[in-house]
């Protein structure tokens, strides 16, 4: 076998874990001479795991990556670096405190290459002596993407690099990395975007909990496809009966969110949230989401718009705000909700200390019971006594949303409680969502994944590039047509 | 931040500093060279302890025995010059600084405990240290050392101490920031993760910075025995001055921002306070507690204002 | 990720188990260490250890232990507080000189205030500027000692007098056990009792444990923390009294040298300086450890420079050890 013969990147049987977790299983990809790939999965489908691995940064438990035929493990960025693979990650990974000149000295950039490519990117007037930590996001992606091309990589990998970036730009972007292609190198391409993938792409490989599902040809029409392979086959979560139709409820909202801009990435939104009803939020990773969640319990000052609750007007200034006025998270990240090395009772009880008022000794038998309560409603194994992180991932999540049992729950709100935990776990969750809100309280889900929408929510906005751009009932809510909303392809947005 | 503004930052202080000494030609007429003198020997084994802890900084750490690293450097310096000259010994109590910070940072990268909380545990070991290699003040420094920070060189008012700072940063700094490891220093103060990923060897970086630290504790170590005449065991108040000058000098704590030009007119700045707090027979006690009350100040601020930029930041 | 049966890790190995059962009861191995310890001191010196010396070496503990409280409390919200030494020496040196002048009571009384107000300006410092508690109560402390520096001037000429009550606890002994015991046990069982059965106490674990949890759950931290070095302040100014009690002769550095072997008493009783985990028991039992250990130093004519090296030693080796136990899970 001739050298050339070797695909440029070669990934066979990647997997990874972490503790219970089992990120990756099965991971494949390869990548010859000439070709753009795209790497493509839903939500929680480990791209970015694989990535951290393709490019170094993570160890594989099993599995190898081979550059240019090179067996050898790809030990650490700076190693990737030297075997000819060269990333351009989410966030840019310059240093913000250096100027644009002494980033590129930093892992000996040719300048003269460096410039060329500013120039193709159409920022040729950009000063080598800025600071990066004053250049705009755009920017930011330009000169990482400029710095990699400098360093002609063999294979360059591009993660969501036009997630900022305005359409020209985008348009640029995609021919330079379409002439790498031309040029007898390889490029690894992650989006969320169908459209650039079909001008971009010759192939996609696609993810799902864990493993290559398969790869197939770029061709017009092929989005049905992808979807329907990112969904894959499903196992049956519960009845789908659970999808009845329900009224839209009438009279004064619990929660309503007016024309809500919160940094960075939400741009406007604006939802009515009733008690009895639980409102789903669709969307991909980074869409604003996140912001949404924070600015509503308390933890991000939004930079315009409105929230009311109960009809009043709210401004949150701590989470102890947002929790007075019956507003309480569960995180989506359950490391952030919980006292690691504190035992499930303690976790729970914490609202009930939070007040100076309540600092003085612990009312024990209030406490007990309140919490026996919780723990009953949500049967969570408490076999494992003392510190709540020898409980299990489901068991873990339980906890956090039963901290809000014990304390009363007037509006929930749910950021993707149903991540990385089992299956029973999940199937507990839904009817428990369903009961909270049929005893008058009203709750906002977030979920990754898109089948538990119809099984918890009465209805589902779908929040797509900062903005509210659609709106479903849980009867019309099939998994396709919210996955297909998700990426922007239905909805007033379109494809953008 | 852009680079005219950092540079105003120093300029500001600079400019501060030159107020200052009006203000002390105002309450003491008699305030001149010899003044000018004294002030800057007084200033010296504070400008090399805020040069060592400015390195850390900038590296993203804190390093908490720089005055530990001084004592057990001046006690060093103090015996050997009793058995030994003076160059031979100078020279091994650079190599005693230089090794003692490389042992700071190799801990912090090896057993992967925050910078603070190891260099809390070096200050009493380096503390130690320099009590066994003296129990008591004791030692003494060459004439020739005790000479070369007194008085003045080329024209009248230019303290020799202030040359001898500026000198042996400039040795020691500016070839290190112009290299591709003053790049490596900064690039992980700023961004650690950042750095790594651009292929910095980021453990390596921080040991050598903390080296670098060490080397300039080891010339406040001498600065001080040249200043006393004698080696002095127990850490004097470099600590907090230090952090107060690094911080007001323009290095942002947490690392990335900032240089060691600042932090040294800082330096000045606070000890000049103390000067005219003096003249203004203020009692020297409350003159302590008035310079304590500036640093915590000043530290303070600091605190805030990374607060702020941390909660603005994207 | 979707697995039907998550099993809690149950393969564990047992260096990590035997960490973790350090960690649940770091009592029980310690106490075990300091009978060790004993064990040495009697084989170096035949005949050293008797109901006296015991008595001695709590006496001697008592301050350390208290002081060792106020470094337990505050590192359990990731903390620490180096102005004790100097407030406790600050309410010692004001309770002997006010004595004579206002009378023992009042003069205690303005002894405890001062350690409140060294308290507010650390807990201004920490909780609402956010500076670190380290370089904060290391700031206090120096300002304190200059406060105390311009006090000793004024007061120079009226002399001091020592509070009956504090010698009869500081020196007096009953049933072969120091009288300090009668000020000790109610305040440990206080600590006790405050760490394990009240929300402030609760609060104080959370905040280290995971400060944003417990914003999450409504907790506002300034609040905290603020009233947490009041506290901290108050300790090191009782214990102040104490040690005068104890020491009888009032100085501008009476009680400085207590600060380390505090941090490390602490530190030696499981209490991690990173915060949420921390037992005062242990820190009680690390108090007379340190003793001991300062006994055979001293029979060993170990030099103070030894000492003190060899406490920091210890800080760096426990914590490291516990890092390590930590990232081993």
């Amino acid at each position: 076998m001739t050298p050339s013969d070797d695909p440029l990147l070669d990934a066979q049987g990647v997997a990874k874990s972490f503790g219970a977790v089992r990120a990756l299983t099965d991971a494949r990809l390869t990548l010859a001479r000439g070709e753009v790939v795209a790497l493509m999965g839903a939500n929680g489908a480990g791209k970015s795991t694989f990535v951290k691995i393709l490019t170094g940064a993570l160890q594989p438990d099993r599995g190898h990556v081979r550059i240019r035929g090179q067996s050898a493990q790809v030990g650490s960025p700076a190693q990737a670096r030297r075997s000819g693979l060269v990333p351009v990650y989410q966030e840019p990974s310059l240093i913000p405190d250096l100027c644009v000149a002494d980033n590129l000295r930093l892992v000996d950039t040719p300048v003269d290459g460096f410039r060329h490519w500013l120039t193709e990117l159409a920022h040729g007037d950009l000063r080598l002596d800025a600071m990066i930590r004053d250049l705009p996001l755009a920017s930011l992606r330009i000169v990482d993407l400029a710095r990699a091309l400098a360093m002609r990589p063999d294979v360059l990998l591009l993660d969501e690099l036009t997630a900022a970036l305005p359409t020209d730009l985008v348009d640029r972007v995609l021919t330079v990395a379409r002439q790498q292609a031309a040029d007898g190198r390889g490029v690894i391409y992650i989006s969320h975007r169908f459209a650039e993938i079909s001008r971009l792409c010759d192939r996609a490989t696609v993810l799902r909990d864990g493993a290559t599902v398969g790869e197939v040809d770029i061709a017009p029409g092929i989005e049905d496809q992808v979807v329907e392979m990112m969904l894959g086959a499903r196992i049956d979560l519960g009845k789908r009966a659970a999808a009845i139709a329900r009224p839209r409820p009438e009279g004064r909202p619990r929660l309503r969110v007016e024309n809500l801009a919160v940094a960075p990435k939400l741009v406007d939104a604006s939802l009515a949230l009733h008690p009895g009803e639980v409102l789903g939020v669709v969307a991909l990773e980074g869409q604003g989401q996140d912001e949404l969640f924070d600015a509503l319990a308390g933890f991000r000052t939004p930079l315009s718009g409105r929230i009311e609750v109960d009809g009043v007007a709210a401004g949150f200034r701590h989470p102890a705000d947002a929790i007075a006025a019956g507003l309480t998270l569960v995180p989506g990240n359950r490391a952030e909700a919980l006292f690691r090395e504190r035992s499930v009772r303690e976790n729970i009880a914490m609202p009930f200390s939070a007040r100076p008022g309540a600092w003085g000794p612990l009312r024990m038998r209030h406490e007990k019971a309140r919490v026996a309560e919780a723990i009953e409603r949500l049967q969570i194994d408490t076999r494992a006594q003392g510190e709540v992180q020898r409980l299990s991932g489901g068991n873990q999540q339980k906890v956090t949303i039963g901290r809000w049992l014990a304390h009363g729950v007037r509006t929930m709100l749910l950021f993707d409680p149903t991540r990385g935990i089992d299956v029973r776990t999940k199937r507990q969750i839904y009817p428990l969502v369903r009961e909270l809100a049929d005893q008058g309280a009203a709750v906002l889900f977030y979920t990754s994944e898109l089948e538990e929408i119809p099984l918890a929510c009465d209805r589902a906005i779908v929040i797509f590039n900062g903005r509210v751009v659609d709106m479903v009932e849980a009867t019309e809510a099939d998994e396709e047509r919210l996955m297909r909303a998700a990426y922007g392809l239905t909805g007033s947005e379109g494809a953008a | 931040m852009s680079l005219v503004q950092r540079n105003a930052w120093t300029l500001g202080l600079l400019v501060l500093f030159v107020v200052l000494l009006g203000v002390t030609r105002a309450i003491q007429p008699g305030f001149g060279v010899s003044g000018l003198e004294s002030l800057a020997r007084a200033a010296l084994p504070f400008a090399f302890a805020t040069a060592a802890m400015a390195v850390v900084v900038i590296v993203g750490g804190i390093d908490l025995s720089v005055a530990s690293m001084m004592a057990v450097c001046s006690v060093t310096a103090a015996v050997l010059m009793q058995s030994m000259g003076g160059v031979p010994a100078i020279l091994i109590t650079l190599a005693v600084g230089t090794a003692m910070g490389l042992v700071n940072g190799a801990l912090i990268v090896l057993t992967r405990v925050p910078d603070i909380v190891v260099t809390l545990a070096m200050l009493f070991v380096w503390q130690g240290t320099a009590l066994l290699i003296l129990a008591s003040p004791g030692g003494t420094a060459t004439d020739w050392m005790r000479s070369a920070i007194t008085g003045s060189v080329i024209v009248d008012g230019l303290p020799k101490a202030l040359v001898l700072v500026a000198l042996v940063v400039a040795v020691v700094w500016v070839p290190v920031k112009r290299s591709k490891l003053g790049l490596a220093i900064y690039a992980t103060g700023s961004d650690e993760t950042a750095a790594y990923r651009s292929g910095v060897a980021v453990g390596r970086t921080r040991t050598l910075a903390y080296g670098i630290a060490g080397l300039f504790s080891a010339c406040g170590g001498l600065g001080l025995l040249a200043l006393t005449g004698v080696g002095e065991p127990v850490p004097g108040p470099y600590l907090l001055a230090a952090v107060a000058s690094v911080v007001l000098g323009g290095v942002i704590l947490g690392g990335g921002i900032g240089g060691l030009l600042g932090p040294i007119i800082a330096v000045f700045i606070l000890r000049i306070i103390r000067t005219i707090l003096t003249l203004a027979a203020v009692d020297p006690n409350v003159t302590t507690i008035v310079e304590g009350t500036i640093m915590v100040g000043v530290v303070m601020f600091g605190a805030v204002l990374v607060l702020r930029s941390r909660g603005a930041g994207p | 990720m979707s697995d039907i049966h998550p099993k809690p890790a149950e393969h564990v190995a047992p260096l990590v188990r035997l960490g973790r059962f350090l960690k649940d009861n770091p009592v029980i191995p310690l106490i075990g260490f300091l009978f060790a310890l004993i064990g040495i001191l009697e084989l170096m010196r035949p005949g050293i250890v008797s109901v006296f010396w015991a008595g001695n070496l709590i006496k001697f503990a008592i301050p350390l232990a208290m002081l060792a409280a106020a470094q337990v409390l505050t590192m359990l919200t990731g903390g620490i507080d180096l102005s004790v030494g100097i407030v406790a020496t600050c309410s010692a040196f004001v309770t002997a000189t006010l004595t004579p002048l206002i009378g023992p009571a009042p003069a205690m009384l303005v002894a405890m205030g001062t350690g409140v107000i060294v308290g507010l300006v650390n807990g201004f410092g920490v909780a609402i500027a956010r500076v670190h508690p380290l370089i904060m109560t290391l700031g206090t402390g120096l300002i304190a000692t200059g406060c105390l520096q311009v006090y000793q001037r004024f007061v120079i000429s009226t002399g001091t007098d020592i509070p009956a009550v504090l010698e009869w606890l500081g020196t007096g002994r009953s049933w072969n056990l120091p009288n300090g015991l009668f000020l000790f046990i109610p305040f440990a069982g206080f600590v006790l009792w405050l760490m394990r059965y009240t929300g402030f106490g609760r609060l104080l674990f959370a905040l280290g444990s995971n400060e944003k949890a417990a914003k999450l759950s409504g907790v506002r931290s300034w609040q905290v923390l603020m009233a947490l070095y009041v506290l901290s302040g108050l300790i090191a100014a009782l214990t102040g009294l104490l040690y005068l009690g104890m020491i009888r002769a009032p100085s501008l550095s009476l009680a400085v040298p207590l600060m380390l072997p505090s941090v490390a008493a602490a530190v030696i009783g499981g209490t991690s300086i990173f915060g949420g985990r921390g037992s005062f028991a242990g820190a009680m039992v690390g108090a007379l450890i340190l003793r001991v250990i300062d006994t055979m130093l001293t029979l060993a004519r170990m030099p103070e420079g030894a000492r003190i090296a060899l406490f920091g030693l210890i800080i760096l080796a426990v914590t490291a050890l516990y890092v390590r136990l930590s990232e081993t899970r």
